[in-house]
């Protein structure tokens, strides 16, 4: 494995600015600590002196028992290179409070909404800080390392009431509710009158006014889009305000799905976070496992095989074409082509699964990757088919798809000029993947940061200029073809060898310290911030998700749209829930 | 753009060549393009072409050998009738289950009360079953196993004990030759170094 | 349903008439015309609703069993596959759906999430199975089940329907049209409003125990 640079910069801040920061010197950490008063100084200092213009992640960590609570700032340059992270303690004194850094980077915006939900801190000067994931009212900010869910069984797994006493009792059986729930004591469900939960929501939408156009009174509509709606991909909600046809103003609504994968991230041991990533974005199962064992394996300290380098790639590549393919399908359901160019992705889509399943077991559900490697090598007869698609099928079928749509003419008309984000827009908003490259910006973390052995093949970092709906249609095709050449070099170039650099095992001894492992998703920057205690357990396990992140731009490019375009500006941004919501 | 309306019709060029294309197949495969296992592996293979549907129930998509569902405790039969269940209780699938959907109640003798390698109660509750395989991939007796059997929709909840979850080791190198040819040539070498070292 | 079996009501048909014409029981035409065209709602929940659009797309193809009609509005759907993990957030909107739904309606609980809680049960955002609010016909285990065990667990329900009874089926029994389900609130946590009483008790009674060592 090429290990990327360590992540340090040339720049000293902490020379710099003296006695405002300071350089983390924990065993195992890197970055800064900034002063939590001079924070938005050092921010703009960062963004417009040093150039690093993408803010990638924003997650809290509460240290419990040093009384303190972190913020973890990722920052990237577009140009490309490795990350300054930066960090704010705030002490654990009720309420938390520090300044928001949504001014400088638009696009902390749903991050700091997040963290405020889960940890309870506050950010100052948020335009909108309410909760995301929970709904208003929720008792608790649950990510807190003293709070615990209605459920709770022991601090950390495997639970001791498994095993070697495993009498079988429901969860339900053991909460003093007989459910998943839990009230505070004294609670009175009778008194406890409902305040309607969308009130604050409404709130933030521009304001109901009456116009007069041509001696008519013409008024706003609010329209609810979702959670059950058949062209939000789930169980997504946008809130709408409307003109006529025209969208005024827009709110993502979001926590439909929201399955707590960070608090159960934290209970589970290393290994047992593999499979719990699957289900993040459920269609790429595959590139899911990948950054969470770089970031394992970089603490780890150990290499991965050559051969399980190559799988590696193979497999994300493999995943993104059948991503591609049933994103430009389902854009065209929304768009009202029912189901003909659904259906054909289908197809590719499950014979791509069938080698999937082959390989690891599970066509959705892989859990292929193993701290070290992969789990298994591909068996003999799925790599011949593995290698009969690429070279015969898939080239073709991409082609077809290409021919299918890109020059209809209804089609064109329906995305061209649609949903305009200009390039400025997406680094302010953290848009990564096809969303920026789509706007103009050539960044790909397959090139501008390398990892595993991305740098051994010859391909375009696929760029169109527009930044419409069309543009990021077309960018897909242009990724696919980029990775069928990835495939087809990966598969001639593949060395022959073992698949695990380390003895199997299920329990793994991580030392204590931190890690961001971060891959080119279909979707966008995958990443997982991961600290460890020198236990068998994360003690902190975030994930950096691209479906949600990619969403601060959504008001942006819907406003002054047609409400029917909504739809198709919401399908190519290309969401899944479960990464979305975790 | 010249003509409009070119576009579109180089779309609908491709819709007609598939559907022509499930009427040359057919023809070509003429009788054997369903329900055989040559028309089926045709089917889901790089020529596929026209209707790519699965007769499903009458036809299944065969499953490959690392196919994984819900697990199921392996038992040995001898000649006599007898079922002896190779777990030996020791805990570790029910450590290494993410969810932790494995209760394990250890043996004891009767008699003396200590522990002994069996287990009393063995339940997996299959309604949180993940169906990640860590169970079967890291136990060191080949007691616990991912089936293939996927057919188990019911009228109620699957919470299943031990007897539910036994199946004979013969089905198991029947759905799984080559994880089983390999893990037993693993115990006869492990057998036969203890014999040479004793 | 082949249509010989469509045709065997269970009474002795002259020799004469056999295979000149078609008895039947009236339940066996009406469960055959029911079972055959199962409308499911257009309603994924999470990763199982994939494997859901996987089973209606050109492989495994609904439309073989007469479920290709997919609806949006619960309004002209039978069926609600709850494909996906119910999260507390969301239950109202799945009761609110189901309330909408017209009778005869089944709810098929597909994957490990929607049958107990599945993996994230032990989840502070998450129900632990949707039995709890809804009344399941058929649960699919697996996570997520593949589209064979899906068309395996729709097959189930066919053959519930076609155990049904014109006389005994609960939409045509005096009395409310439809079973409603009161919609569960957000507050503090989720309220059931079924449970309201027995949550005023367990709540009080904690307030109790915690009170007395205070007093200590």
């Amino acid at each position: 494995m090429t290990t990327p640079a360590p992540i340090t910069t040339q720049f000293d801040l902490a020379e710099k600015f003296p006695g405002t920061v300071s350089a983390d010197a924990r065993p195992g950490y890197a970055g800064w600590i900034v002063a939590p008063e001079k924070l938005t100084e050092v921010a703009i200092f960062i963004r417009d002196e040093l150039g690093y213009d993408l803010l990638s992640s924003v997650t809290g960590v509460d240290y419990l028992a040093e009384g303190l609570m972190e913020i973890v700032y990722h920052v990237y340059k577009t140009s490309g290179g490795p990350a300054l992270v930066f960090k704010a303690q705030l002490p654990r004194l009720d309420p938390v409070k520090v300044a928001s850094l949504t001014p400088v980077w638009l696009g902390a915006e749903l991050q700091e909404r997040e963290i405020w939900d889960l940890y309870g801190i506050h950010f100052e000067n948020h335009p909108d800080l309410r909760r995301i994931l929970m709904w208003e009212g929720f008792d608790g900010h649950p990510m807190r390392k003293d709070w615990k869910e209605a459920f709770y069984d022991d601090e950390v797994k495997p639970f001791k009431s498994r095993w070697p006493e495993g009498k079988h009792a429901f969860a339900e059986d053991r909460s003093p509710f007989g459910d998943n729930v839990s009230f505070e004591a004294g609670f009175d469900p009778e008194k406890w009158t409902a305040t309607d939960p969308e009130e604050a929501l409404y709130a933030t939408l521009k304001k109901y006014k009456t116009v007069v156009k041509d001696g008519i009174a013409t008024d706003h509509i609010l329209v609810n889009m979702g959670p059950q709606h058949p062209s939000t991909h789930g169980v997504f909600r946008a809130v709408v305000m409307l003109d006529g046809e025209n969208v005024v103003s827009l709110k993502p609504v979001m926590g439909y799905l929201h399955r707590n994968h960070e608090k159960i991230g934290e209970r589970n041991t290393f290994l047992q976070n593999m499979p719990y990533t699957d289900r993040l974005d459920y269609f790429n199962s595959m590139s899911n496992n990948w950054p969470y064992a770089m970031a394992v394996e970089k603490m780890m300290g150990i290499q991965v095989t050559e051969r399980a380098e190559y799988i590696r790639v193979i497999m994300a590549e493999l995943s993104r074409i059948q991503n591609h393919m049933i994103l430009i399908g389902m854009l065209m359901n929304d768009l009202g082509a029912y189901f003909t160019p659904a259906l054909y992705a289908f197809e590719e889509r499950e014979l791509i699964l069938d080698i999937f399943e082959a390989a690891s077991g599970s066509r959705m559900m892989c859990n292929y990757h193993r701290f070290g490697g992969v789990v298994r090598d591909v068996p003999a007869e799925a790599l011949q088919k593995l290698k009969d698609l690429v070279f015969e099928r898939l080239p073709g079928k991409i082609d077809e798809f290409d021919r299918l749509l890109s020059e209809n003419e209804i089609f064109v008309s329906r995305l061209k000029g649609i949903g305009y984000l200009s390039p400025e827009d997406a680094i302010r908003t953290s848009m990564t993947g096809p969303m920026l490259r789509a706007s103009g910006i050539p960044y790909d973390i397959r090139r501008a940061d390398p990892y595993s052995v991305y740098d051994r093949f010859d391909f375009n970092v696929a760029v169109r200029y527009n930044g419409d709906l069309y543009d990021r249609y077309l960018i897909r095709i242009d990724e696919m073809r980029e990775s069928i050449k990835i495939l087809e070099q990966a598969l001639r170039q593949m060395p022959e060898g073992p698949v695990m650099s380390v003895k199997p095992t299920y329990q793994v001894k991580v030392p204590a310290g931190e890690a961001y492992g971060r891959i080119e998703s279909p979707k966008g920057e995958l990443g997982f911030y991961v600290v460890s205690n020198g236990k068998p357990n994360p003690y902190r396990y975030h994930v950096r998700a691209p479906s949600f992140i990619n969403l601060t731009s959504l008001e942006m490019t819907c406003v002054n749209e047609k409400i029917a375009d909504f739809v198709a500006i919401l399908g190519a941004v290309d969401i899944v829930l479960g990464e979305l919501d975790r | 753009m010249d003509t409009y309306g070119k576009g579109i019709f180089k779309g609908l060029m491709v819709t007609a060549k598939h559907f022509f294309d499930s009427y040359l197949d057919d023809i070509k495969w003429w009788g054997k393009r369903y329900y055989t296992p040559e028309g089926l592996a045709h089917r889901s293979s790089k020529d596929a072409k026209g209707i790519f549907t699965v007769q499903y129930p009458e036809e299944k998509v065969p499953v490959p050998e690392e196919f994984r569902y819900i697990p199921f405790l392996v038992y040995d039969e001898s000649e006599t009738g007898e079922k002896t269940i190779r777990c030996t209780s020791c805990g570790i699938c029910a450590k290494a289950c993410p969810p932790q959907c494995i209760w394990i109640v250890r043996g004891s003798d009767p008699n003396t009360g200590r522990p002994v390698p069996q287990p009393a109660e063995f339940t997996i509750d299959a309604d949180i079953c993940m169906n990640c395989g860590f169970c079967a991939e890291y136990c060191p007796f080949d007691a616990i196993k991912m089936d293939h059997d996927y057919e188990i929709a019911s009228y109620g909840r699957n919470l299943l004990n031990k007897e539910a979850l036994m199946k004979p080791a013969k089905y198991y190198a029947e759905i799984r030759p080559l994880n089983n040819a390999r893990e037993e040539a693993a115990r006869a070498e492990k057998a036969a170094t203890k014999a040479a070292k004793a | 349903m082949t249509p010989n079996e469509l045709n065997s009501p269970g009474y002795d048909i002259p020799d004469d008439m056999k295979n000149v014409v078609a008895i039947t029981t009236l339940d066996k035409i009406y469960n055959f015309g029911r079972r055959s065209s199962v409308w499911p709602l257009m309603f994924g929940l999470a990763c199982c609703a994939i494997e859901m659009i996987a089973a209606q797309a050109s492989r495994y193809d609904l439309a073989r069993f007469g479920m290709e009609v997919m609806r949006p509005s619960p309004r002209q759907s039978d069926l609600m596959l709850v494909a996906g993990t119910v999260t507390k957030k969301m239950l109202p909107a799945i009761v609110r759906l189901y309330n909408q739904m017209p009778e005869p309606k089944y709810v098929i609980a597909m994957g490990a999430c929607a049958s107990g809680g599945g993996p994230f049960k032990e989840g502070y955002n998450v129900v632990a199975g949707i039995d709890k609010y809804l009344p399941v016909d058929v649960y699919i285990p697996g996570c997520p089940p593949t589209p064979q065990a899906l068309v395996y667990g729709l097959i189930k329900l066919q053959e519930k329907i076609d155990g049904q009874s014109l006389k005994q089926v609960r939409w045509y029994q005096k009395g409310a049209d439809s079973v409603e389900v009161p919609i569960p609130m957000l507050g503090p946590d989720l309220i059931d409003p079924r449970r309201i009483p027995e949550i005023k008790t367990k709540a009080a009674e904690l307030a109790a125990a915690a009170t007395i060592p205070n007093a200590e």
